[in-house]
């Protein structure tokens, strides 16, 4: 995924002058390295030094420029958190902030570089964009799609290898989630690399059993995508939200707001529920914070199962 | 406003600088309250920068290829309203609006809401970095403007200054000129008991800028200054004013506690009658 977010910057940036590329000593990290060597003087590698890259990001794009500035979104969130709000945000200022390695896929660098909370941060910022492409095709769309809006941005961007989901002529449009398969039962709405890969097996699984799940592409988490979530509420009633990051501040509080505020469907959230981070490959973490296809499927049997009023809403405690 | 904004001579400067001070009392008084004590302090700053040193069209806020200055201290925007109206950005009369709900003229700077405010500040310690950027910004694009940035002393115990100050040598940033508002003083105390600044003049040169120290109050010297700043075109340029904060006001002046001060219209006309040089003609 690296590659196809260095490769698009490059391809931006031949057809449009404004673009810079700004690093804070990850440039290996996120593959740039090509941009800087094609374009040197619209490189700008700050160091170890988020907030500094965020308030120059802001400062070239008041200039006119269209910066993307990236680190691991830990750092992009937490360090770089008040740059972003006064000279970004609330500025009114163009900067596309990338926070790579979301959630769990920070893997064997642990519970300090694990950014579970950025979209929770950064969900309550005015008119900021958050999203977070599912694979490479939705990546090059959504880059250019960021890059032709003229306010800020926030993408969490995984680095390593993503299975392709979408033809490479599909289009895609920030705000509005994608339909990746039809259901009727229950809709499974995720977000980002690992979660929607996971609801495309649950779904399978689910359809062994006998269930019709749909899958949703939420890409964009803010702003949500209101219409499709109703859609998929009105329609089947039931909700699952599959997210690589806490439970609470992200794509299921999202949906909750919007199912909550118009009284329709059932809703079960997958996520990290109050914990932190901590070390570990991908798989082992998938089944720690359980955010594999099984516990969406649990997610979803649990949200039918209390559409159909076999169950209360709170599981009951195990016993002993 | 008919003067030719680059040939102001210093005694004109240091009217402006009276005026700045003037203006800024009023609007301070009537909304009864103000950071009255770093306004004051970069009155001769805003001056020489406004009325003889910066490339500003009043007519066109947004030009290009303007100079631009981002107040760091944004708490200190009403001084600059003062130096904008003067200018001929806004009306005079949107002084008297200051900080006022659904204003142009909130207290720290608004770039969305305030015509000539190049950057939106309040939160200290970030200006410099996006100054930078600015800098960087017009250098890419071919554009040799200036871009100032005034900074408090208080101020630059934000590390992220310290992150621009060395980013800013790394990229060669020629064209940025900062200046430190040395009064001395911030919110707790003096400078040396809160978070003593040592050797200010010998951190600005170890992280590798041009550096001058200059009287903060003296037009000339100030100007003079910004002219060896500008000419200085490889490295960005520091300039460290020793100044006085509440200067030539005699209830704040020298006082810590003149950071944010109430005072109402009364009080802010006995401070015009008591400035050096006495109530004039005309004023207020």
């Amino acid at each position: 995924m690296r590659a196809v977010y260095a490769d698009t910057l490059i391809a931006l940036a031949e057809k449009d002058e404004r673009i810079v590329v700004l690093e804070a000593d990850l440039m290996g990290a996120h593959g740039t390295r090509c941009f800087a060597e094609r374009f040197p003087e619209r490189t700008f590698n700050v160091g170890v030094a988020e907030a500094d890259m965020v308030g120059i990001a802001a400062g070239l794009a008041s200039a006119g420029l269209i910066p993307f500035a990236a680190s691991f979104g830990t750092f992009s969130s937490r360090k770089a958190c008040d740059a972003f709000y006064i000279n970004a945000v609330y500025s009114r200022l163009g900067v596309k902030l990338v926070g790579s390695d979301p959630g769990i896929s920070a893997a064997h660098n642990g519970g300090t570089h694990m950014p579970l909370e950025d979209v929770g941060i950064y969900r309550s910022f005015p008119n900021l964009v958050i999203f977070e492409p599912a694979d490479p095709v939705s990546l090059a769309a959504l880059l250019i799609e960021s890059a032709g809006f003229a306010g800020s941005t926030y993408m969490r961007l995984h680095r390593k290898e993503a299975p392709r989901l979408y033809e490479p002529e599909e289009s895609f449009a920030l705000g509005k989630g994608k339909l990746l398969r039809e259901g009727g039962q229950v809709a499974l709405i995720a977000t980002g690399v690992i979660m929607v890969n996971e609801a495309l097996q649950a779904a399978e699984v689910l359809a062994g059993e006998g269930i019709s799940a749909a899958v949703v592409d939420m890409h964009t988490v803010k702003p949500i995508d209101r219409e499709l979530v109703l859609q998929q509420a009105r329609g089947c009633g039931a909700l699952v939200t599959c997210e690589n990051h806490q439970a609470k501040g992200g794509l299921g509080s999202a949906v909750a707001e919007v199912i909550a505020e118009e009284g329709v469907g059932l809703l079960a959230r997958v996520g990290v529920k109050e914990r932190f981070g901590e070390a570990g490959t991908v798989e082992y973490l998938k089944k720690n914070f359980n955010l594999e296809a099984e516990d969406i499927c649990a997610a979803a049997r649990r949200v039918l199962a209390r559409k159909e009023g076999q169950v209360p809403a709170v599981p009951a405690a195990p016993a002993g | 406003m008919t003067e030719n904004a680059q040939t102001a001579a210093p005694a004109n400067l240091q009217a402006r600088a009276r005026e700045i001070r003037i203006l800024t009392l009023q609007a301070m008084g009537r909304l009864g309250h103000g950071h009255v004590g770093g306004s004051m302090s970069i009155a001769e700053l805003l001056a020489v920068l406004y009325f003889a040193q910066m490339k500003v069209d009043p007519q066109e806020p947004s030009l290009r290829e303007r100079d631009r200055l981002i107040l760091s201290k944004g708490h200190c925007g009403p001084a600059l309203y003062s130096t904008l109206a003067l200018r001929g950005f806004f009306p005079l009369e949107w002084l008297d609006t200051l900080n006022r709900g659904g204003g142009r003229l909130p207290l720290h700077c608004d770039m969305n809401k305030t015509p000539g405010v190049d950057l939106t500040t309040g939160s200290l310690g970030l200006g410099l970095s996006a100054g930078l950027g600015v800098a960087l910004g017009n250098r890419i694009q071919g554009i040799a403007a200036l871009t100032y940035v005034i900074l408090g002393d208080g101020e630059i115990n934000e590390g992220q200054i310290w992150e621009a100050a060395m980013a800013a040598v790394q990229f060669r940033a020629g064209r940025l000129v900062a200046f430190v508002d040395y009064n001395r003083m911030q919110i707790d105390g003096t400078t040396e008991e809160v978070m003593d600044l040592g050797d200010i003049t010998g951190k600005w040169k170890s992280f590798g800028w041009h550096v001058q120290r200059v009287p903060g109050h003296d037009t000339t010297a100030l100007n003079d200054a910004i002219d060896a700043a500008r000419a200085e075109t490889e490295l960005p340029s520091v300039i460290i004013l020793d100044t006085v904060k509440g200067k030539d006001v005699f209830f704040a002046e020298g006082l810590v506690a003149s950071h944010h001060m109430k005072f109402d219209l009364q009080q802010a006309r006995e401070a015009v009658e008591r400035l050096p040089g006495g109530k004039r003609e005309g004023e207020i």
